[in-house]
């Protein structure tokens, strides 16, 4: 029986007095792409971001290759890891932003080796030749040495998703990653994605593009006001949902 | 209903018409107006008691020379002592620590809240309060003798000026977005690298421009330690008008050297920002 990659249980996040995550529980199991849908203000961004630290969890635990996040138990009590101990944790997930967040003074080709070089310390000349190998994946050979401005927002998310896996992450991120695109350059990024989920990374995108969900989604999880409302199979959330407000959701957004 | 036509009639064609010259009356009006207060005041000046010959004489005297050479290297090595301070200081002021950030916040408040002649004369009159300085058991030495006009001045103004420029580089590190220091930390990068690879070289871009304004500030602060005896270009006129008494003539020798250094540094400025700017602009490079 093989574990889950990441284990989420009864995890709570307020922002105030607004309660983002009403003790959530869930997990993703290694080679799964797992999709997350809900309106906004549901959590699913939230959730995301607590799984790769951006975000501090209030309560509960996130194990990512049965390691505890953010926290070391000891004596009972829990005790908050450093910001060096929580960086080696983050390497093993790769976040893709909605907004991309690239670094806009850094070409695309610089932008990739960044992290390898300066937080993994390793040469440049052989992270170089992955990068160029990376953008090449993402169908931006030719735009190595362009920078972010005059880059498409299409073309940046491709650049942003190869920044992320420069880092030869175990469990890919992605936050809404198609919403700040137009309409036409949804596709080229969603096809980016579309490979990677094929060649058996293990993904966890919030999004609301459901023809996406249905097609590459092993599972779609619908969330609503801090909780996991509706979970299971593509073809029956999206396509028979048990829940009155998952059926709700689905006939306001389609 | 029948559709209606794309292009309606009764409209005439424009496209080969060009726009009039505008007159421009109260243009011309000011400028001339402006050309006549300024020939007064020229005409003033012909007349007044004021021997040209001498400005010209003392212009490229050595003494002003030296005494410029010694104002702009003590306005660098203020900005570099002031820059180095107001990054750190800006920093710790971001911290979520709030032992550094009260530290960076007591700064400021000190060096900003009391006049810089004040701290200049504090500095150089160290020795009244500790007459020798040192480290116990390795090294001492009496403080009249450390504390020359040289190292006052620096300290004096070095330290003043990076209680400014920590509030410039806190608004420059302010304006970049708080996604590119989310997206530094998802791929691992801790807090002081995310600031010294990602922030502050987006940070500069913005800073530039008042930094620029500061050190054309702090060069012609340089002229205050002329009170603890530093030889720049103010007190090296002042010593000459002392002996010839020619007063107007030597404030306005020093007076033109001010004005061409500022006016060599704005196009350094420039080019600072260029370079700074890279990624910026969609026809960057």
């Amino acid at each position: 029986m093989t574990k889950p990659l990441v284990a989420i249980r009864s995890v709570s996040k307020h922002f105030g007095e607004f309660q983002a995550l009403k003790r959530v529980s869930l997990d993703v199991w290694p080679g799964e792409v797992m999709c997350l849908i809900g309106a906004s203000g549901s959590g699913k961004t939230t959730l995301l971001r607590c799984v790769n630290q951006l975000t501090a969890i209030d309560s509960g635990g996130i194990w990512l290759d049965g390691e505890l996040l953010g926290v070391r138990e000891q004596g009972g009590r829990l005790h908050r890891l450093t910001e060096r101990e929580i960086g080696r944790q983050r390497l093993k997930t790769g976040m893709v932003f909605q907004r991309f967040n690239l670094f806009p003074h850094k070409t695309a080709l610089e932008n990739i080796t960044e992290g390898p070089v300066q937080v993994q310390g390793r040469k440049l000349d052989e992270v170089r030749t992955e990068a160029i190998e990376l953008l090449r994946r993402v169908g931006l050979a030719a735009k190595a040495e362009s920078y972010p401005a005059q880059l498409s927002g299409g073309q940046q998310q491709r650049v942003a998703i190869a920044r992320a896996l420069a880092m030869k992450p175990m469990l890919m991120l992605f936050d809404e990653p198609t919403s700040a695109l137009d309409p036409e350059l949804v596709g080229e990024v969603l096809a980016v994605m579309k490979e990677l989920a094929q060649s058996g990374m293990t993904m966890m995108v919030v999004t609301h593009e459901l023809g996406f969900a249905r097609e590459v989604a092993d599972r779609v999880v619908y969330m609503d006001q801090g909780a996991i409302v509706e979970s299971g199979q593509a073809s029956d959330v999206l396509g028979a949902p048990r829940e009155a407000r998952t059926k709700a959701f689905l006939s306001a957004v389609i | 209903m029948k559709a209606a036509p794309t292009v309606a009639e009764g409209f005439p064609d424009l496209s080969g018409m060009r726009l009039a010259r505008e007159p421009h009356w109260f243009r011309w009006l000011g400028a001339a107006l402006i050309i006549l207060v300024l020939a007064a005041i020229a005409r003033a000046f012909a007349g007044g008691q004021i021997e040209w010959s001498y400005v010209g004489r003392f212009l490229t005297a050595k003494v002003i020379l030296e005494g410029i050479v010694n104002t702009m290297v003590m306005a660098v090595l203020a900005m570099a002592l002031g820059i180095v301070l107001g990054v750190v200081a800006a920093i710790m002021r971001l911290s979520p620590n709030p032992v550094l950030r009260s530290v960076a916040a007591g700064y400021t408040w000190l060096f900003r809240g009391t006049p810089l002649i004040l701290q200049l004369l504090l500095w150089f009159n160290l020795a009244l309060v500790f007459p020798t300085i040192g480290i116990p058991g390795l090294w001492t030495a009496r403080a009249v003798d450390v504390m020359t006009p040289f190292l006052a001045a620096l300290l004096g103004l070095g330290i003043n000026q990076g209680a400014y420029t920590s509030e410039v580089m806190r608004a420059g590190m302010l304006s970049v977005d708080i996604g590119q220091y989310e997206a530094a930390q998802a791929i691992g990068m801790g807090r002081l690298r995310a600031l010294w690879r990602i922030i502050l070289p987006q940070a500069m871009r913005v800073v530039i421009p008042p930094i620029g304004n500061e050190f054309i500030g702090l060069v012609k602060a340089t002229s205050l330690a002329s009170v603890i005896q530093y030889p720049e270009v103010l007190h090296n006129a002042e010593n000459i008008y002392y002996a010839n008494s020619r007063v107007i003539e030597l404030l306005i020798v020093a007076g033109f050297w001010y004005l061409l250094v500022v006016s060599i540094l704005t196009p350094l400025q420039m080019l600072l920002e260029r370079r700074f700017a890279r990624g910026t602009m969609r026809l960057a490079r």
